[in-house]
């Protein structure tokens, strides 16, 4: 049974034109979306981005029940995943992201975000005044985001197995616990090398741990890339890290309190330190994405988790300070001692103390242009691990 | 009625029109959705991406393939995916010969199908839980070591590792092995091995002379999955792997879902896509299509 | 007694590479009874708990849902496509026939993030929106090749003397296929469902990319995997699916297994 060839030349012809059409780029132009004016009647749903331990059933449950949005959850464990979750399928996807400083601006300029009518969320007058119009979610006077929570990033320890307790990061950067050692796989890991340089190699001069010149960063490169045989693995996921110290992989770590609290939980030896080198840290804001399906659902959200009770139970969760000042008798009534615990009585010294996560930019600080941008420190990062 | 019947009538007398209303289904939707889609993003890996805002710039620029062939350390990771898919197949392919073997020759009509369900059952258990269950196993204090220190042998350290990643994949994609192995095993008449060892040839010689010459098309489409799935897997090296073990899977994700610079993504993406194409070719000539 | 030996080693070898495949699998079966959250070896404690939790947990539930539709509609489709290509393929020969088992090929034969890459930017290239379809799209693309497969294979092997006899009787083309051909295929078209129904269901690469605020059963495990909270529900979620498998599987793989013998 013949067919005809050239009637099949034809149509693969036909065939191949139509792919190379069909993959050709057209244009899509963003829209701004103007803020929300008044709370409206919840659209049955909210799609959340969020990180490890930030939507537990323990306030999502009680929310749907209160508003009827049933919360679609999607965890990302890097600010970068988080940026990208937003962006995919041309935005529009989720609604909400609970995005850390390094993460917040891009997301603004990329016009990933909306502006928020901050008059909406009342809670936010009894914010920390650091939180309430900070650089990194309010350009030129406009809100892009509301505060949420912050916190530090840890060293643990398994308690066992290290003693004395470590007080400084050069336990993980030390040949003696090869094989011991777990940190982030995330390009803003740089940072807390670049910190723990600036107090040990003073002559490189890094002012900021974000702001990083070449030479610097390649002093900071040369630092991790001895690093490098001495790790286990770098952990992407918080239960890698939880597994790692689990199962006895790994017994020194940069860690989020997350990990130290679900470990302890599970009786695992564990114990976290600021060491004296200081830390990074996150300061975290729920954004509303600029091609939100469901808005109302997402200020209900952004509403309800500002209280203070909600905000005790998140800081309590995952060890963190709440951003609204009334959380601190809150967190006490839930677990007492834990305002003290988690530093949300401490206020703006202990705030001031965090080098919180930001975009690396071009521009450094001091006016110079000379510094490298987060490009560069992606590609760094992975020139480290590969 | 008649509308149909002089339309069946003419389907009938044209074959070729017969095929073409055959195809045009299959044809449309592998043009619209798939060809199409893996020529935009070749298309795709000739812009650039704006750092800030992560919008794609169009226009026609060689920098993504300037940056992955100038930095050696994309090198290093597509040798490593390739090499370890390597083994994970040659090691599948060892594995399976035994199992195919005994299910085609040796087992009944009613241990055959059981064996078969044995095989496929695990497809139906979660990939992402087996590889989990794999990081306990292969643990510092996991079950491989407790049981080595039961037999008192020194313990092995091999969770988070190359090695974890090579027997993790060498699992996962076993039956992938295993079926179109048996399937061409199967195929082949027991009257030819008879012929053989009539001739006088031992049971070793069959083997090599007759059984494997006959059973290659399966091994190489065997081969072909596993290949093809090591290649392109990115969550068995987040879950199982070490410090080094990045795939161009996890470069791929990394670029996408991560810093959504998918014109790199689908720079480095070609490499598989030209290897996968190599294999193909060389699969097709060794008659393996007709075994998938 | 040298053959003997060899056939022993052989069997020996089929248990031991059974047990290299049901050892994770039994691990997560038995895990799903630790009352420890977080996974060590060996289990401190066993507890009942988790199987509670997870029937009432309402997001396991509309994951299974998903993913249940997402591989019914998937597999419909692939079924549908893998049978066209294959009968269109069977009559025709040369470098059209293999263009096109090429094209069908590929989606399994290429690594699956360059299927979902591909995809993804695909359809963000067109300005559609992730969704329900563009899972199922993605599913229906890799799933064809295996129906297509299975179909070919009894293709090639059935006499074609029957459908001819059938023609000379004087029924249609449509009447043949339907009272001869489709009948002879039924049991390929349903291993290859079976098949592509399982590969659907468990696929998380491509639908990492292809899924959109959606979660399907795999999607749901992976994110419960990296939280490192709930990882018993993980495994009774697996348990229960194998459970509800393992029926259906075996049945299949006896009629099939039936069906050839008849066919010898």
């Amino acid at each position: 049974m013949k067919v005809s060839m050239s009637c099949l030349t034809r149509a693969a012809r036909m065939a191949a034109a139509m792919i190379v059409t069909l993959a050709l780029p057209f244009g899509q132009a963003a829209s701004a979306a103007e803020p929300l004016s008044a709370i409206g009647k919840g659209e049955g749903a909210l799609n959340i981005v969020a990180w490890e331990g930030y939507a537990q059933d323990d306030w999502v449950k009680p929310f749907e029940a209160k508003t009827g949005c049933k919360v679609n959850r999607k965890y990302a464990g890097s600010s970068d995943e988080m940026v990208a979750l937003m962006r995919s399928g041309g935005g529009g996807q989720y609604d909400l992201v609970s995005a850390s400083g390094d993460a917040t601006l891009r997301l603004i300029y990329g016009h990933n975000v909306q502006p928020i009518n901050i008059a909406l969320i009342p809670a936010w007058t009894n914010f920390i005044p650091a939180l309430q119009g900070p650089s990194f979610n309010t350009v030129k006077g406009v809100h892009y985001g509301v505060s949420y929570e912050w916190g530090p990033n840890t060293l643990l320890y398994n308690t066992q197995k290290v003693t004395p307790a470590p007080t400084s990061w050069s336990v993980i950067y030390d040949e003696a616990n090869k094989g011991k050692i777990t940190v982030p796989d995330n390009p803003i890991q740089i940072a807390d090398a670049a910190l723990y340089l600036s107090k040990t190699t003073p002559s490189l001069g890094i002012t900021d741990p974000y702001e990083l010149t070449q030479p610097q960063m390649d002093a900071v490169v040369v630092l991790l890339k001895k690093q490098r045989p001495l790790i286990r693995k770098y952990w992407a996921l918080a239960s890698d890290e939880i597994d790692l110290f689990r199962n006895g992989d790994a017994t020194l770590g940069a860690a989020w309190p997350y990990q130290t609290n679900t470990l302890q939980a599970a009786k695992v030896p564990v114990a976290d330190t600021l060491p004296t080198e200081g830390v990074t840290g996150w300061a975290d804001t729920w954004m509303v994405s600029a091609k939100s399906p469901h808005p109302n659902c997402a200020y209900e959200w952004i509403n309800y988790v500002t209280t203070p009770y909600v905000q005790a139970q998140q800081a309590i969760y995952f060890g963190e300070t709440p951003a609204n000042t009334l959380a601190c008798a809150e967190m006490d009534k839930q677990q007492a001692g834990s305002c003290k615990q988690y530093h949300a009585d401490a206020g703006a010294s202990y705030f001031d103390q965090i080098h919180f996560w930001k975009t690396p930019l071009k521009a450094c600080g001091n006016g110079q242009d000379n510094c490298l941008d987060y490009g560069a420190w992606q590609r760094a990062w992975q020139e480290i691990k590969g | 009625m008649p509308v149909s019947a002089s339309l069946t009538g003419l389907l009938w007398r044209r074959p070729a029109l017969r095929v073409a209303a055959l195809i045009s289904l299959p044809a449309v939707w592998f043009v619209l959705f798939y060809l199409a889609a893996l020529a935009a993003m070749f298309i795709s890996s000739f812009h650039t991406v704006d750092e800030l805002s992560g919008e794609i710039q169009p226009g026609w620029t060689l920098d993504n393939f300037r940056q992955l062939l100038g930095d050696w350390t994309y090198g290093r990771i597509a040798l490593r995916t390739i090499g370890i898919a390597a083994a994970v197949t040659l090691t599948d392919g060892l594995l399976a010969w035994p199992f195919a073997y005994v299910m085609a020759r040796y087992a009944g009509p009613r241990l055959r199908p059981a064996l078969m369900a044995l095989v496929m059952l695990p497809l139906w258990s979660s990939y992402l839980a087996r590889v989990y269950a794999w990081r306990l196993i292969l643990a510092h204090d996991g079950a491989l070591n407790w049981l080595l220190h039961g037999l008192g042998l020194p313990a092995a350290s091999i969770g988070y590792s190359n090695w974890a990643m090579w027997i993790v994949f060498t699992y996962l994609w076993l039956p992938f092995m295993i079926l179109p192995l048996f399937a061409s095993l199967e195929r082949i008449p027991p009257s030819l091995l008879e012929a053989s060892s009539d001739l006088g040839a031992a049971g070793w010689r069959t083997f090599r002379r007759v059984i494997v010459p006959l059973a290659m098309p399966g091994l190489v489409a065997g081969s072909i999955f596993t290949f093809s799935l090591t290649l392109g897997d990115y969550i068995t090296p987040l879950l199982v792997g070490g410090p080094g073990s990045d795939f161009i899977g996890n470069v791929v994700y990394a670029n996408v879902g991560v810093s959504n610079n998918i014109p790199f993504a689908a720079a480095f993406a070609v490499l598989p896509l030209l290897v996968m194409a190599g294999y193909l070719l060389i699969a097709r000539k060794l008659g393996a299509f007709d075994a998938l | 007694m040298r053959f003997d030996l060899a056939r022993t080693l052989l069997w020996a070898s089929v248990v031991a590479i059974l047990a290299f495949l049901f050892v994770p699998v039994a691990i997560i079966m038995v895990y799903a009874f630790s009352a420890s959250n977080i996974q060590g070896w060996p289990i401190q404690s066993f507890t009942l708990q988790w199987f509670a939790r997870t029937f009432a947990d309402d997001e396991v539930r509309s994951a299974l849902w998903l993913s249940i539709e997402v591989a019914v509609v998937a597999t419909a489709l692939a079924m549908l496509m893998g049978l066209l290509a294959a009968l269109a393929v069977y009559r025709i020969r040369g470098a059209a026939s293999e263009a096109i088992a090429f094209a069908i090929v590929l989606p399994i034969a290429l690594p699956g993030i360059l299927t979902g890459m591909a995809l993804n930017s695909y359809f963000v290239l067109w300005g559609i929106n992730l969704s329900f379809t563009t899972i199922v799209i993605g599913h229906a693309t890799f799933c064809t090749v295996i129906v297509y497969n299975n179909v070919i294979a009894r293709l090639r092997r059935l006499p074609p003397s029957w459908a001819e006899a059938s023609a000379d009787l004087g029924a249609g083309p449509w009447r043949t296929f339907r009272l001869i051909t489709l009948p002879m295929l039924s049991s390929a078209l349903g291993a290859g469902a079976l098949l592509a129904f399982a590969l659907s269901f468990d696929e998380v690469i491509v639908t990492t990319f292809t899924a959109g605020a959606q979660t399907t059963l795999p999607l749901w495990i992976f994110g419960a995997i990296r939280l490192g909270q709930h990882l018993p529900e993980v495994n009774v979620v697996v348990c229960v699916v194998i459970l509800l498998t393992i029926v259906p599987v075996l049945l299949a793989q006896r009629l099939m297994g039936r069906a050839a013998l008849l066919h010898k």
